[in-house]
């Protein structure tokens, strides 16, 4: 009894932890004022809001070591040290951090949480200043380009007129080339990891799955479930595990599942988890909707199945980078089948067509999309090689 | 097609020949893109010595590894495919260092190269020279040597020409023979007055510009 009750408590305040986070963040916080409306692609502007991130490492004296990272559809600004609501370590402590390919001993890094997000930039979740309640789907439809816009206010406000390097993995990635279309002086590199110029057919599809079943969640109360104190766990968790399983390969669920037994010895001939990997799943799931909030899950997800860069340039995605003096290296993984290779050729041919400074890499593995997140020594390798050029030919020590 | 080894063509005094005459070949402060740039050795020689910007295509990831840590611009590709994908006149020079004779369709790489740039720099050992001939004629086998070291079955290099071969393959493809030079295995270029049959029998490995006749 005293199990089930802890449980049913530590869940009510995660619950209210999320909701805090939303508006009270636990990281840095930029909040800007109706002299400082946000344009977005929507046609309105969004006014007031704020941008919730966090820094590590220390600008130095000429503000030239700044690197900003972007994170992917379910991340956020916790990029290194503790996450406030799941007390997890950060999204991408492989990567970064004292003496690590990003390595902030050298460098000064930025993440902020994207516009949309649920972390402590304005989302759907935020408080509409103007209703005192959460916006839910009154907020408009955002695009990367808005999410990369609200990002440059906040350099701005931190008075870091250009970045040395900005960089991300899948939707960090699309805002990492977005950065060095929209704003070319401003990005000395841009290392996009896992990357397309535009979100596939396919890809849109996978999303549509998952807003439909979030959609198909009673709980979800037309995005009007804070008011109802409620939340659509089952639709949510289910949108995750679909998600999940295209951010993996077949290969790396076969190495680590196969066809065993979940704490069985055969199979029971009912609709159980029979399956490692049916566990697996539903486990992804049910941690997610403990830390994610679903609005902001079709809002980010909208945002990356409107990305397409080229359409912005009449079709020919080399107009993105004309005369554009960024250097680039763009990363793709052999196993990811949602952005895969093929994409990021098609980035680097643009790139080579715009006569742009571009390295490309392909990294063997199995590990499919989420393959930038995991230990991977050649995709490190080649993110220190390159950073460290970069800053070297700035006159940054590293 | 070849990637060149990180090390092995520096350390050997006829790469590094050859990599001095292509550098001297390359006009200042030009565009290069060079096919095959190993650990961009080549690429950095240019960039320090005749200020060019330069680009690279390598198949290698560990020589991509390297370029890029050297602040190059260096894409993982195979020139057999992906020379087709750069706009035409994207450059001043296409280089090809010691890699024509690993390519699956030399003809089609150089048509590529002379589309992309409006210069086309190719070297490559000669399977003239009379070493290599000696060996054949006496052993009747196919030859190894000092600069060829791997077996006829491990080789990557599957399409050997010789000096004449090669010239003759320049004839057909009507472009400019702007200047070739040829070294003995000492390193020491072929008198340029020689005869053709001169420098196929004694250049051990050979180098030419080529341009465009349009």
């Amino acid at each position: 009894m005293s199990v089930i009750r802890a449980e049913f408590e530590g869940a009510v305040s995660r619950a209210e932890a999320i909701r805090r986070e939303a508006d009270e963040p636990h990281s840095k916080l930029v909040r800007f004022g109706p002299d400082k409306p946000l344009k977005l692609d929507a046609g309105v502007e969004l006014t007031p809001f704020q941008i919730a991130y966090t820094t590590h490492g220390e600008l130095n004296a000429q503000k030239s070591n700044a690197i900003l990272i972007c994170h992917a559809l379910t991340g956020d600004q916790y990029v290194i040290g503790d996450h406030p609501v799941t007390g997890k370590p950060g999204w991408w402590e492989t990567m970064v951090g004292p003496g690590r390919p990003i390595d902030t001993d050298h460098f000064f890094v930025i993440c902020s949480n994207v516009l949309g997000g649920c972390m402590g930039t304005t989302g759907p979740a935020s408080k509409d200043p103007k209703t005192g309640e959460p916006y839910e789907l009154s907020l408009p439809v955002l695009t990367i380009r808005d999410m990369v816009r609200a990002q440059a206010m906040l350099l701005d406000h931190l008075g870091i007129e250009k970045l040395l390097c900005v960089t991300g993995g899948s939707m960090g990635a699309m805002q990492a080339l977005q950065w060095a279309a929209s704003y070319p002086a401003r990005v000395f590199a841009s290392l996009p990891i896992a990357v397309a110029a535009r979100h596939s057919a396919q890809n849109i599809a996978f999303h549509e799955v998952g807003r439909q079943s979030i959609m198909a969640d009673p709980e979800w109360r037309q995005g009007a479930y804070y008011r109802a104190d409620t939340f659509p766990r089952r639709g949510l968790a289910v949108a995750r595990m679909a998600a999940h399983i295209t951010y993996l390969s077949d290969a790396a669920l076969h190495r680590k599942f196969g066809r065993q037994l979940q704490d069985r010895a055969a199979l029971t001939f009912g609709f159980d988890a029979d399956f490692q990997v049916e566990s697996y799943l539903r486990h992804q799931g049910t941690i997610f909707v403990e830390r994610f909030d679903a609005n902001s899950y079709l809002y980010i997800t909208r945002a990356m199945d409107y990305f397409d860069i080229a359409a912005d340039y009449n079709g020919v995605l080399a107009n993105a980078f004309r005369g554009t003096k960024t250097r680039f290296c763009i990363i793709s993984f052999t196993s990811d089948w949602l952005f895969p290779t093929s994409d990021a050729r098609h980035i680097v041919h643009a790139l080579n067509a715009a006569g742009a400074s571009v390295s490309f890499a392909e990294i063997v593995t199995d590990k499919g999309h989420d393959a930038f997140l995991l230990e991977e020594p050649e995709l490190f390798d080649i993110v220190r090689g390159f950073l460290d050029a970069a800053a070297k030919s700035l006159g940054i020590k590293v | 097609m070849l990637a060149r080894e990180p090390s092995s063509q520096a350390g050997q005094h006829s790469g590094r020949v050859d990599l001095v005459v292509i550098t001297g070949m390359v006009a200042q402060n030009s565009r290069v893109l060079d096919v095959g740039s190993g650990d961009g050795h080549l690429l950095r020689l240019l960039a320090e010595t005749r200020g060019v910007d330069g680009r690279g295509i390598e198949i290698s990831r560990e020589g991509v590894n390297h370029c890029v840590a050297k602040g190059l611009a260096v894409i993982q590709g195979d020139a057999d495919i992906d020379l087709a994908d750069y706009p035409d006149d994207a450059f001043d020079y296409v280089i090809l260092s010691q890699t024509l004779q690993a390519t699956r369709r030399p003809r089609w790489v150089l048509e590529q190269m002379l589309r992309i740039g409006r210069h086309a720099v190719v070297s490559f050992p000669n399977f003239g020279h009379w070493k290599i001939r000696l060996k054949l004629l006496f052993r009747g086998r196919m030859p190894i040597t000092e600069n060829l070291p791997e077996t006829w079955y491990e080789t990557p290099n599957i399409h050997f020409c010789t000096i004449r071969d090669f010239v003759e393959l320049v004839r057909q493809l009507d472009v400019k023979m702007e200047r070739a030079v040829a070294f003995n295995s000492w390193g020491r270029p072929v008198r340029l007055n020689a005869p053709w049959w001169f420098w196929n029998l004694f250049g051990e490995q050979a180098v030419f510009l080529l341009s465009r006749k349009t």
